[in-house]
């Protein structure tokens, strides 16, 4: 406990001090936070595709129900002065730190909802069960109103409920909500997905994990074995879907706008494919396959400067996908982790 | 009454059109148990290449039985060619390895053919301009088949309610009746459907080459150690479903005029939901799944809210998962242990 | 094992080479060095370029958009560069594209911005994508100009966001007014695309002024961009008997809309605005468009030699008549280019301030005035279809 802790405080000042660093470049901290939220939401992914064996093609809805949960709620709490006294920027943390736990909380208890009928489904039923609830969620964004200043204005005035009220039923529809607060930092992003590395590997360290990887290995033998395969299954769903929305809540907080069209299919879809590169089980594969795939069309833009590549580089992502799949198979890692390169080495099999 | 009837035909034409997709998603699942995220672009690329076809024929063809014959025929060989090299190339490599790599390579080949098509890639050979790639621009698919009413019928509209009546304008006859205009083009493209469908019906259930697709599609292994030239009936089905998915895409285009590259996302999505509901691998259940999708999602945009299709459209395969895990058709299989 | 190791150092190489920033000169400051020039206004580099940022959809469902966009905006820098260019330097413009993603248009922003330094932000199409760069451009202070972005809240941002186009409210608000007073309609229905603020933004505006004036909005439909079949929809409003249908869509689905609805047996005029603006509409439509009223931005048929100027040499160039997102793209680097010439000394705030004095900027699409809400201020024309082609019929001004 006491050494979790201190990794933790440790992960979270060089953190801050990494986001005090690079917070003048507005470039480099976007693509930072961009990446930083690619991997949170490759990891969490991974625990339910990759160490329980499921297949879900749903974690944009989730992230989906992450970032508009979470705007509702800062957007209600940058009003107030939460800490009287606090200088902005500690309120600013406080505000978002809610606003992500609340994002989280909605998309883990979502992904429970979903997961509990569903996870009764095997295999692709699933996944499309999956991928339609994702498409229900943006359907349902379509589907509200956009805000008015001049009615926000009456609904505020009439407090708070009143005005949770009108924001639940005002997202902006397909023009997406704007004026979010903009309070991430790539700090926050970063410790977060430090936070969601340590948490799978804590899964997959305890009894818990290995009921998970006995699943994906024989699903009946598990059972047999007394492994009531459901619940740790719908655990394993929640858990993903909160940091889902974890990363949603992030990633809305600094992207100035959230549309429905950003977590739709297309993007979940992504999120397979990061960690099918990295390698399915692999923790530090989904981490390293996020930040590279999620670079990769800068990089190509970098290197294609003076050329036009614009209009070439989904095509070529397309067949790179191929190229690695036929080549590597089992992704970047296969199922094995960076930290355990050393151990591998002093115990020879 | 009369509504009912138009959104019946809307229904069926759109179904048809689903389940031929549908076919090749639930043909392929039933014997590489692959998503092949692939095959609503090969639908597409089977519109574009009827398009160039229609083309290089020129108007003289159009709306000749030949010209039409030549285009379907064009496209279905180019289609099942590249039903082929995706096979070969691109999945059978990965057979043994884990599903989902498969499936990743499917994602990759959809990714190349739906963002490749958006270039424009048009280069002179022999001093004439020859499109190679079509460009993001959407195309109007040229008419193949003569448009024509082939029916028109009168149907009795309902009495206005009392308010919308106003007493002062005289009675108008030709509001007691509704026209339902049923176009050639429609029914020419339901008896083609149909007769696609009920070809491969006779093919699965009535032939040695479909015996030994069940064969192979029941278990593959098992299959192989009883003489079924396995990879080539896996290549065959290949060919077969890409082929379907040309015609789907042509009638497609003869339906709704408009072809672009991105078509056979959205439309695959939805056949697949369709092959799903229907209970994937099963061949009578694609074409159910279909009809039934279509109807519902047509029956919702005509008496409910039309800016919940999409949502209604899944709803109505959770619903049918929850209630049925294994599809409308589908058959549980034991696990053995 | 060490094959692993190889492959994560390549992809951690990789993630360096990403946030590289990519010069065509040779940077004197190592890489690390380079963030500190965000918050102040970026100059360009080179002493002779003049470079212009453009982010669009080059590839995407809207990409038809971003090729019109990109197209007039490079030859408003080529018409410029002729000319001179700008206090005897040439424009350049670097282009991005954002695959219609919010996402993506915000890091290619951040990316024109802090990596290339650019002068000013030219795009987007598409309001989500302008909303999602404005922020970044306002807190560099680089001036940006949306081309044809017409949701409100684009230029709410900050005072560094400026559009050459009218707003959503105006457009729906012209076609309403034309319905109810020129065509005497008393009974109309809608038919929106829910997967388009631009859509639902003139959908809503028209429903309310429609109303005001006396008239009866008698149906709603809506669909979602990319769906072919508007059959269901059509049958559903053919029950209403309306007189008028509102599509306010983009030409490819209307055109289809057109003959759908042709082919169903339903006789409505329809009533679009800008979005039905190319060539593409009548070949995708044909006959069935036949006395269909549109609002637009400009009418090609404008006999001032400045409209007819830039037909000219735009058809020239892409051997296509430039539709009004063409014409939009031209008119955003026009104006751009004149603040430019005025400005002092071409950093952000002076280019801005340039920006926020146009007045009466004869463009193609319309003269523009800039208001004190950096909107433009200009007239909107309706056009009437007959025989594939768009007839002037009216000016409304705002």
């Amino acid at each position: 406990m006491l050494r979790t802790t201190s990794t933790l405080v440790v992960a979270g000042a060089a953190c801050a001090l990494a986001s005090w660093l690079f917070a003048s470049s507005q470039f480099f901290a976007l693509q930072a936070s961009l990446v930083g939220v690619a991997v949170i939401l490759a990891v969490s992914l991974n625990l339910i595709n990759g160490i329980t064996g499921q297949f879900s093609i749903g974690h944009g809805g989730f992230m989906g129900v992450g970032a508009y949960v979470g705007v509702v709620t800062s957007s209600l709490l940058t009003q107030f002065q939460l800490l009287p006294g606090a200088p902005q920027v500690v309120s600013d943390q406080l505000v978002l730190l809610i606003a992500l736990a609340t994002g989280g909380l909605a998309a883990g208890t979502m992904g429970f909802l979903v997961g509990l009928p569903s996870l009764r489904l095997k295999g692709d039923y699933l996944a499309i069960v999956t991928l339609g609830f994702g498409e229900i969620i943006r359907v349902a964004i379509q589907n509200t109103k956009e805000i008015a200043s001049d009615e926000l204005k009456l609904v505020q005035a009439q407090g708070i409920g009143a005005e949770l009220a009108y924001r639940v039923t005002h997202l902006g529809r397909a023009t997406g909500l704007s004026q979010i607060p903009q309070l991430t930092s790539f700090g926050m992003v970063w410790f977060w997905v430090f936070v969601v590395v340590m948490v799978t590997r804590r899964i997959l360290g305890s009894p818990h994990g290995r009921a998970l990887l006995a699943i994906r290995e024989d699903e009946v033998a598990a059972e047999a074995m007394g492994v009531d395969t459901t619940g740790y299954k719908v655990r394993a769903f929640a858990v993903a879907s909160f940091f889902a929305g974890v990363a949603g809540a992030l990633f809305a907080h600094f992207q100035a706008i959230i549309t429905p069209a950003q977590f739709d299919f297309v993007k979940s879809t992504e999120i397979v494919v990061f960690i099918v590169a990295g390698g399915l089980g692999s923790t530090s594969g989904a981490v390293v396959s996020a930040m590279a795939l999620t670079l990769l069309p800068e990089v190509m833009r970098s290197l294609f400067g003076g050329f036009n590549v614009e209009q070439i580089r989904k095509p070529l992502f397309g067949l790179l996908l191929v190229v690695i799949m036929l080549t590597r198979p089992q992704g970047l890692f296969g199922t094995h982790e960076l930290w355990d390169l050393g151990k591998r080495k002093k115990r020879p099999a | 009454m009369a509504g009912l009837l138009q959104h019946l035909i809307n229904g069926l034409a759109e179904g048809t059109i689903y389940a031929l997709v549908a076919l090749g998603y639930t043909m392929v699942y039933g014997v590489l148990k692959l998503i092949n995220f692939a095959h609503g672009d090969v639908m597409m690329v089977g519109a574009y290449v009827g398009y160039a076809a229609a083309f290089v024929l020129g108007d003289g063809a159009l709306g000749s039985l030949w010209g039409a014959v030549l285009v379907f025929l064009v496209s279905i060989l180019f289609c099942g060619l590249l039903g082929w090299l995706v096979e070969r190339f691109a999945y059978r490599p990965l057979r043994e390895k884990p599903r989902l790599t498969a499936l990743i390579t499917a994602i990759g080949i959809s990714f190349t053919l739906s963002y490749g098509f958006q270039l424009k890639v048009q280069p002179e050979i022999a001093g004439k301009k020859v499109t190679l790639l079509p460009g993001a621009d959407p195309r109007t698919f040229p008419e193949i088949i003569t448009p024509a009413e082939w029916v028109t019928l009168h149907v009795p509209a309902p009495a206005p309610a009392p308010d919308e009546v106003d007493p002062a304008a005289p009675h108008d006859a030709a509001d007691d009746f509704v026209e339902i205009i049923i176009w050639n083009w429609q029914v020419i493209s339901f008896v083609i459907a149909l007769a696609l469908m009920g070809g491969l019906q006779v093919l699965v259930f009535r032939t040695k080459f479909g015996r030994a697709m069940r064969a192979v599609s029941h278990d593959h292994r098992v299959a192989a150690l009883l003489g079924i030239p396995v990879d080539r009936v896996i290549a065959l089905t290949f060919m077969l479903g890409s082929a379907l998915a040309a015609c789907a895409g042509i009638l497609y285009a003869i339906k709704d005029t408009l072809i672009q590259p991105m078509l056979g996302v959205q439309l695959g999505l939805k056949a697949f939901v369709a092959a799903v509901i229907g209970g994937i691998g099963n061949v009578q259940g694609a074409v159910l799944g279909a009809v039934a999708l279509a109807l519902c999602e047509e029956l919702v945009v005509g008496y409910a809210s039309s800016s919940w299709r999409d949502a209604v459209a899944f709803g109505f395969l959770i619903v049918v998962l929850l209630l049925r895990p294994q599809g409308l058709l589908g058959r549980v299989q034991a696990e053995k242990v | 094992m060490r094959n692993l190791t190889l492959a994560a150092f390549a992809a951690l190489s990789l993630i360096t080479l990403g946030c590289e920033r990519k010069t065509p000169a040779v940077d004197p400051k190592p890489p690390e060095a380079k963030p500190v020039d965000a918050g102040v206004a970026a100059a360009p580099k080179q002493d002779d370029v003049i470079l212009l940022g453009e982010v669009g959809s080059l590839t995407g469902p809207e990409a038809a958009f971003g090729i019109s966009t990109k197209q007039g905006i490079e030859l408003a820098l080529a018409e410029a560069n002729a000319a001179g260019g700008v206090k005897g330097k040439k424009l350049e413009v670097r282009v991005y594209d954002d695959q219609s993603k919010p996402e993506e248009a915000a890091s290619a922003a951040a990316r024109l911005i802090t990596q290339d330094h650019i002068a000013l932000l030219l795009g987007e199409v598409a309001s989500s994508n302008s909303l999602a760069m404005a922020p970044k451009a306002q807190e560099a202070k680089v001036p940006m100009i949306s081309p044809s972005s017409t949701n409100p809240a684009v230029t709410e941002v900050g005072d560094y966001i400026f559009r050459v186009c009218f707003i959503d409210p105006f457009q729906g608000y012209v076609m309403a007014k034309y319905a109810r007073q020129d065509l005497k309609m008393s009974k109309a229905a809608i038919l929106k695309d829910v997967k388009s603020a631009y859509s639902m933004g003139l959908a809503d505006v028209f429903e309310k002024k429609f109303s005001e004036l006396g008239g009866k909005v008698a149906g709603i439909e809506s669909y979602s961009k990319g769906e072919t079949d508007f059959r269901a929809q059509l049958t559903a409003l053919k029950k209403l008997k309306v007189e008028g249908l509102y599509v306010p869509g983009y030409y490819n689905d209307v055109g289809l809309v057109a003959r759908q609805a042709k082919e169903l047996g339903l006789k409505v005029t329809m009533m679009g605005g800008d979005g039905w603006d190319s060539e593409k509409l009548f070949e995708l439509g044909g006959a069935a468009l036949d006395g269909s009223v549109v609002s637009n931005h400009y009418s090609a048929e404008d006999p001032s030699p400045q409209v007819q100027n830039f037909i000219t040499k735009y058809k020239e160039k892409y051997g296509a008549v430039p539709d009004s997102l063409a014409a939009l793209g031209y008119d955003a680097a026009m104006v751009g280019i004149e603040a430019m010439k005025r400005s002092t000394d071409l950093t952000g705030p002076s280019i801005r301030d340039a920006l926020a004095q146009i007045r009466d900027f004869p463009g193609v699409a319309g003269t523009i005035s800039i208001n004190e809400k950096r909107d433009a201020v200009k007239p909107a024309v309706v056009l009437q279809i007959k025989n594939n082609k768009f007839n002037y019929v009216a000016t409304v001004k705002p």
